[in-house]
């Protein structure tokens, strides 16, 4: 009975990915795949999703903890708060901090004024924009793990002695290890794959802020097999990086 | 990042349908003496956004029953969309080599000119006075990408003048560049003369004397597989009526 839906669902999800192959032109593919340009903008991308990632990771795990384990007033409303990045658009997001950390935002105003540092235009900027729009997949993930692990370990770890640092780290971390890999994994394919709020509060310069996803949509105006190439070139990063992940992480979890 | 854009053309294609069907449909049921009728599609620059929006209305007054739909994007993704086989009317170009991307088409006419001018936030606070200033490190500023048409206008501007830009960022087209000054956040950008006009509120212009060295031509035509023909015909006729080059005029445009 589920048969039918999941191969429709698989096939939805797969054909535009064949689309793509099958306009890529690639008779020309090698010349178009070793210019500076793709590997520049692709290595900017993988710097900065990791980058983002790492961010993320150190911001999102105690944000996490919080959410799980904290008992405080609204905090259900505050759960809502954080998942608000996944469903504004980017280019929204990209608007609001711009409006909060631009030259003329309020923090960046500040840093600009007593540091004479504005995070707009620089892959500093990239990487706070990745890390906004990102950071609510990992929070999910890793508060859905924590409510889901047994909080009576913890309590016997501290029954044992062990300071609340001990605790999260030796005992909850790896109790939650695949919600926080299932997380991560996510939240790096989102940041790589992040467009509307880097274009918006990052801007677009070859090296220091062009993204993979950007020279894709630029290449589009002019030269549709050029977006085709760097298309592909993104979608084969991603899938091995994701797939090793999956097999060194998961699978030794398991 | 291709699936992403088919995605959010739909939801764009969807949204316009949905405005064209917001409007009172009972006013086509009044049927007159023209030979107009049904829903005109216009696929325009999106530098034409206002100028066009308004002129649509202008036309739906002057044609009841009639009703026009828009979608305003940058010239060089609708002309992509066109041969694609969207269904479209008429198409609006702010370049002429988008224009001659799209086969399937009547004679254009170059209905407007526009040209580049500098932007800048409100009281000028980078202290601009010109294209000199574009090449000082020390200040933010943004160009148009030279894949979309503002670049283009701007890359000549600057061999013409013998300068190197030092810009910031490269936007992906003329309104993004324009938000990046209108918050504040560069001191200077080019754009075209008629986004400076249109946001007077939040940015002030500086014209510079070599901005003669870039001329944009708009031209217009009807598509030959066009849904509604006589209402592309009227429609590109009206945009070169008197009435119709008084909105543009207002709006900054030159005639060609």
């Amino acid at each position: 009975m589920l048969l039918l839906p999941a191969l429709l669902g698989l096939a939805f999800l797969l054909i535009p990915l064949i689309g793509l192959l099958a306009r890529a032109p690639w008779s020309t593919l090698p010349s178009r795949l070793f210019s500076a340009d793709v590997w520049t903008a692709l290595r900017l991308s993988l710097v900065c999703a990791t980058a983002a990632t790492v961010l993320c990771l150190l911001l999102g795990i105690p944000l996490a903890w919080l959410l799980a384990r904290g008992e405080f007033p609204g905090r259900g409303l505050i759960r809502a708060l954080v998942t608000v990045p996944l469903v504004l658009p980017p280019v929204v997001g990209g608007v609001a901090l711009l409006l909060v950390l631009g030259r003329r935002g309020l923090v960046g105003e500040h840093l600009d004024t007593w540091f004479g540092f504005s995070l707009p235009f620089t892959t500093a900027g990239v990487i706070v924009a990745e890390a906004f729009v990102a950071m609510p997949f990992l929070v999910i993930s890793v508060e859905g793990a924590l409510r889901a692990a047994d909080p009576r370990y913890e309590e016997a770890a501290a029954t044992l002695g062990a300071g609340r640092w001990l605790t999260f780290r030796r005992v909850t971390l790896p109790s939650i290890a695949p919600g926080v890999v299932a997380g991560t994994v996510l939240c790096w394919a989102r940041a790589l794959g992040e467009f509307g709020a880097t274009i918006t509060f990052a801007g677009n310069f070859p090296g220091r802020t062009t993204t993979m996803p950007l020279a894709v949509y630029l290449a589009l105006e002019t030269d549709p097999d050029v977006a085709v190439v760097l298309s592909l070139v993104l979608l084969l990063v991603s899938v091995i990086v994701l797939a090793s992940l999956r097999e060194r992480w998961i699978g030794g979890l398991r | 990042m291709f699936r992403r854009t088919a995605l959010a053309a739909a939801v764009v294609a969807l949204t316009l349908t949905g405005c064209g069907t917001d409007q009172p449909a009972a006013s086509s049921q009044s049927g007159d003496g023209t030979a107009v009728s049904g829903t005109v599609t216009v696929f325009a620059a999106a530098s034409l956004t206002g100028t066009f929006t308004k002129l649509g209305k202008d036309f739906e007054a002057a044609h009841p029953g009639v009703k026009v739909v828009f979608n305003f994007a940058g010239s060089s993704a609708l002309a992509q969309q066109i041969n694609q086989g969207a269904p479209a009317d008429v198409f609006a170009s702010a370049a002429p080599k988008n224009m001659d991307q799209v086969t399937d088409k009547g004679a254009p006419t170059t209905f407007v000119t526009n040209s580049l001018e500098i932007a800048v936030p409100k009281g000028n606070p980078g202290k601009v006075t010109g294209l000199k200033d574009f090449t000082d490190k020390n200040r933010k500023i943004a160009l148009c990408a030279a894949q979309v048409p503002c670049g283009v206008a701007a890359d000549k501007v600057f061999k013409a003048v013998g300068l190197t830009p030092q810009p910031d960022s490269l936007e992906q087209d003329v309104k993004a560049a324009l938000t990046k000054v209108s918050l504040g956040e560069v001191d200077a950008a080019l754009v075209y003369k008629t986004d400076v006009l249109a946001a007077k509120d939040k940015v002030d212009g500086i014209e510079f004397p070599e901005a003669g060295k870039a001329i944009n031509e708009y031209p217009i035509a009807t598509l030959s597989k066009a849904p509604n023909a006589a209402g592309a015909k009227a429609f590109v006729d009206y945009v070169l009526s008197d009435k119709g080059k008084a909105v543009l005029a207002a709006a900054g445009f030159n005639a060609p």
